[in-house]
């Protein structure tokens, strides 16, 4: 049954990055880094009970902490450092 | 069956690859190089290599995307049009792959049980670690004392590194809270309620989780340079939650230039204690009267540098290029 | 042998929702639109696939971890989206509205 979730959960992992190649606004490859980290986190969870290790759960929390922090991040320094504010295009803040 | 899911993730990794080198935008470029992060971890994870996937996570997801978009705020995100072509570079690089696949036939296959680090290295580790220094993670107890020396190098250029992007950047760290100009006000985090409140719940959180990782090093996955870069993480959000300014107030940039020079002090310091205790260079059995206590004194240490200077380095890196970009 | 059917049925229903939101935010027209099928893959399939792990650690230190990511999962995505839908929404990328498919016509 671990295996049926970390399937769907590598699918989506997929088609998470299909988004971010996709995606034409820049705000669609974060939403895309996003869903990414956290389908990460999910993956460590299940996995690490499927090799039954349990004390790896650690390194889940340390990833959706570093994923919040990174989206925080790249949202701050679209707003406000530069990207916008030389007038250059930054893949497209309009569809 | 989890062999499967390393196969897939490897070749979602070489399409993130391919949409790295292929993008124009380097933005795009430092989004998909984030995405790369995350599935190098995933696969470290699957290999049932747990320490290094939590570097990899904390380093390269996070704080490297992160130093990346500062020195994109200062360089601007479009990669200039080159205007001759890229033939000889092709060549170069093809004929080098070529070679190093070459190489790789020779390599015995990946988890083969015969192979010369199966027989004769990896069993030592796994006898002795109990046997001299007794504690359960094998990779902490390699890389803090028999390996030691390894770690001293890196710590020494981790603080080289550090020291080196300061000079480039070009603000040394006695100044690096003087504001030129004030950022634009009406923008960024500073001013958006709810993360400025779910993140300020979470800084010390992060900052209490760091230090478990610290010194949880010796019983899992952990360590100096993975608490290091989440302590790093936690102080960097703040810094993006307040500004600058306040948080070059918790932390002053004192403290940051002092902790970048710690850790490599620390680090020879308990060498030379070794070495004035009768013992060899980073022989920590003699830093207290029972061997094994000694070793695990020397390697509580140590850790404690490595992770002082990881932090220090960051947290500079980070200051170094707001403070460029507000000189701009 | 309940508790594995429970943790089953969970970890199968989250793995559903995982899918599904990943599907609409590759599908969906316009990024509001991708924005909210993504968030039902950090609440929901996250809900999910974390109690069905939990129902497998019983009472155990596991167990503890697994609640502290979900409270962590829980204050994180939801502020993660309203900040990505503020930061676009501040950019001027207007939502689609209208639209040419259900307007009536054929």
């Amino acid at each position: 049954m671990f295996y049926a979730a970390a399937i769907a959960i590598l699918i989506t992992m997929a088609l998470a990055l299909a988004r971010a190649l996709l995606g034409p606004t820049v705000y669609d490859r974060v939403l895309a880094v996003n869903m990414f980290g956290t389908k990460t986190v999910l993956l460590l969870t299940v996995v690490a009970f499927l090799y039954g290790r349990p004390d790896f759960l650690d390194l889940a929390l340390t990833y959706a902490l570093i994923n919040f922090i990174g989206v925080l991040a790249v949202l701050e320094f679209i707003q406000n450092h530069g990207l916008r504010q030389r007038g250059q295009d930054t893949g497209g803040g309009r569809p | 069956m989890t062999a499967l899911f390393a196969i897939f993730l490897l070749t979602l990794l070489v399409i993130t690859a391919f949409g790295i080198v292929r993008a124009t935008n380097l933005f795009v470029a430092v989004m998909l190089m984030g995405i790369f992060s995350l599935q190098i971890a995933s696969i470290f994870f699957l290999l049932d290599a747990a320490d290094v996937a939590l570097t990899e996570a904390a380093v390269g997801a996070g704080i490297s995307t992160v130093l990346f978009l500062g020195a994109l705020a200062l360089t601007g995100p479009e990669e200039p049009k080159r205007p001759h072509g890229r033939w000889l570079s092709l060549c170069v690089v093809s004929l080098t792959t070529l070679i190093v696949l070459y190489a790789t036939f020779d390599k015995p296959r990946l988890g083969d049980p015969n192979a010369p680090v199966h027989q004769h290295v990896a069993p030592w580790y796994l006898e002795n670690t109990p046997a001299l220094i007794d504690i359960p993670n094998v990779v902490t107890a390699v890389l803090a004392s028999f390996r030691g020396y390894d770690t001293l190098g890196e710590v020494f250029v981790i603080f080289t590194a550090g020291i080196g992007v300061m000079f480039v950047l070009g603000t040394p760290w006695s100044r690096l809270s003087d504001a030129r100009t004030p950022l634009d006000e009406a923008k960024g985090l500073r001013h958006h309620l709810i993360p400025r409140v779910v993140g300020h719940l979470l800084v010390p959180f992060i900052v209490l989780f760091g230090l478990y990782v610290q010194f949880h090093g010796d019983f899992g996955p952990g360590g100096g340079f993975q608490a290091g870069a989440l302590i790093a993480a936690g102080l960097i959000l703040s810094a993006l939650l307040d500004g600058e300014r306040a948080s070059l107030r918790v932390v002053p940039a004192r403290w940051l230039f002092a902790m970048v020079a710690l850790g490599p002090l620390i680090f020879s310091g308990v060498g030379l204690a070794t070495v004035l205790l009768g013992g060899r260079f980073l022989d920590y059995s003699v830093l207290s009267a029972d061997p094994v206590a000694g070793q695990h004194l020397g390697i509580l240490l140590i850790e404690a540098g490595v992770g002082v200077t990881v932090v220090g380095v960051l947290v500079s890196i980070f200051h170094g290029f707001a403070a460029r970009e507000q000189k701009n | 042998m309940i508790v594995d059917v429970f943790s089953m049925l969970l970890l199968i229903g989250g793995g559903a929702f995982v899918f599904i939101g990943g599907l609409g935010a590759l599908r969906m027209p316009d990024f509001y639109t991708r924005l909210h099928a993504a968030s039902l893959t950090d609440s929901m399939g996250m809900i999910l696939v974390l109690s069905g792990v939990v129902l497998q650690a019983g009472f155990s230190l596991a167990t503890l971890k697994l609640l502290v990511i979900f409270v962590f999962l829980m204050l994180t995505s939801p502020t993660a989206t309203y900040a990505l839908a503020n930061a676009a929404h501040l950019a001027g990328l207007a939502p689609r509205l209208g639209g040419s498919d259900d307007t009536g016509a054929e």
